[in-house]
């Protein structure tokens, strides 16, 4: 028996020893199974990834997502500066509003996915674990010398995703459950300073906490202490994000694709797309007028044999595009899938087949998110 | 009736000519939430080692490999509808296909019980 784990292409293509997060020994001591991912060590699963994805849908996931890259940018003109390296309009985003946005490279390729907020004095910004590196990079290359980019390495973050995050959460930092979904705040969760946010990666309700790496472990005891919460893997938040219909960075874009064919159009905020000047305005702004060849698209297959990255897409005989992600939906009992295909096939109920080890087995193109989401707005 | 076990944590249990095999608990418990199983066809023959069934957890789809050589005899259909059986019953109920041995033989390269605990216990 061998096994393909969830694709590794997240991980830092030198041979590093993989470096340990603030919450290494809890979640050892609570039952995590670690793994590499994104070059740090990772619980991939504590009781089981469908229970956990269950859990999580019905009550409280407590997920670690302290690989993830936490920035502070700020200084003399910083609005027009971020506004240079990125595609969002800075004009309408209030203070302690968060908003999604993309890092994108001269060809309008994505770079990284991303989270502006807008604090007292600067930009709050959250990456990907595994291009925080590049992209601090990236940023000082775009970025003037009167701007500073501090890395915040010194901070953890937790997310607290499900239907009871709420009640779990103001139970201990009173206040959050008057924010709405991308709305944030600084809080004080047991004694410690906390900016907290309304979002997260699961298409539930929750909660992103930032808090100082030292005081994690505490912060997680006094969070899982509560009866609604329970510690979550990767593997879970990678079911949950599927069922949300939100791609992941590395699999479902990447820098040949750009925000148009990645269905990531929202990242892209209207002022900028009439206005340009960013980087890769060029051919976003071409592929909003023209259209593009291929579309990200979500689909549902029968049967129960999952497809996974890489499988090949059919329309008939004819290959017409390739799964980026796949995997056996917890939630609806039934495999799905996002995948890149031929834009004329892009449209719902499109009848199409996905080549798995050798077997072709039916799949119809399916309106993401595949589970509603339940954000509170 | 005998029962062998293999590196890549496969058992194989031993009536005449008959084998019965399955993964191993220990196995299971390392895939996880198991929710497809893809059987090999009666009658199809296999070298010691080919790659015979595909075990699909939420997270990974795994090869599962003939401990040894021959034609498959029957498959668990039971697993089309039940494919957690191989959670909560893999070394009994959960198993996977017969296997008529064309080189019984072939059998002495595998562990028995006490030595497999040994090598699970050593990973």
């Amino acid at each position: 028996m061998s096994e393909y784990p969830i694709s590794d292409s997240d991980q830092e293509p030198e041979e590093l020893a993989p470096m340990l997060l603030p919450l290494d020994g809890w979640h050892r001591d609570h039952g995590g199974r670690m793994v590499e991912f994104a070059g740090y060590m990772m619980p991939v699963q504590y009781e089981g990834i469908m229970a956990e994805h269950l859990w999580t849908r019905e009550s409280a996931g407590l997920f670690d997502v302290s690989h993830m890259g936490q920035l502070f940018i700020s200084g003399e003109g910083v609005d027009a500066a971020l506004e240079a390296a990125l595609p969002i309009d800075l004009s309408t985003l209030k203070l302690a509003s968060v908003r999604y946005s993309l890092l994108l490279d001269e060809n309008g390729g994505v770079l990284d996915d991303l989270m502006v907020t807008r604090q007292e004095d600067g930009f709050y910004v959250v990456v990907n674990g595994a291009t925080k590196w590049d992209d601090i990079a990236t940023f000082h290359e775009l970025l003037p010398e009167d701007v500073t980019l501090n890395h915040l390495d010194d901070r953890a973050l937790l997310a607290l995703q499900g239907p009871k995050a709420v009640d779990a959460l103001e139970r201990l930092a009173p206040g959050v459950a008057a924010l709405t979904f991308m709305k944030s705040g600084r809080f004080t969760l047991g004694g410690v300073e906390a900016w907290i946010s309304r979002s997260g990666y699961t298409g539930e309700d929750g909660f992103e906490i930032s808090i100082p790496g030292d005081a994690a472990a505490e912060v997680a005891d006094l969070l899982l202490a509560q009866s609604e919460v329970k510690p979550i893997g990767l593997g879970a938040r990678d079911s949950l994000r599927l069922e949300a219909g939100l791609p992941l960075y590395g699999h479902d874009m990447d820098p040949e694709r750009g925000p148009v064919e990645a269905g990531l159009a929202f990242g892209v905020n209207k002022r900028r797309r009439l206005e340009g000047g960013f980087p890769g305005a060029e051919r976003v702004q071409r592929d909003f007028a023209e259209g593009t060849a291929q579309k990200r698209i979500g689909l549902k297959l029968e049967g129960r044999q999952a497809a996974r990255e890489g499988a090949k897409v059919f329309h008939g005989e004819q290959e017409v595009g390739i799964v980026t992600s796949g995997g056996f939906s917890p939630s609806l009992q039934h495999p799905i899938a996002m995948a890149y295909v031929d834009a004329a096939l892009a449209a719902d109920g499109t009848a199409l087949s996905i080549d798995i080890r050798g077997k072709k087995l039916g799949a119809t193109v399916a309106a993401m998110p595949f589970v509603p989401n339940r954000y509170h707005r | 009736m005998t029962r062998y076990f293999s590196q890549e944590h496969e058992w194989i249990e031993i009536e005449g000519d008959l084998g019965t095999v399955g993964i191993t608990d220990y196995a299971q418990g390392q895939l996880g939430d198991i929710t497809f199983v893809d059987l090999p066809a009666e009658g199809a023959t296999f070298e010691k080692g080919d790659s015979v069934a595909v075990v699909d957890s939420v997270k990974a789809a795994s090869d599962v490999y003939t401990p040894v050589s021959g034609t498959i005899a029957e498959a668990n259909d039971v697993l089309a509808d039940q494919p957690e059986l191989v959670n909560t019953d893999a070394e009994v109920g959960g198993w996977l296909f017969r296997i008529t041995l064309s080189d019984a033989s072939e059998l002495e390269a595998l562990m028995d019980e006490a030595a497999y605990k040994d090598y699970v216990a050593s990973l």
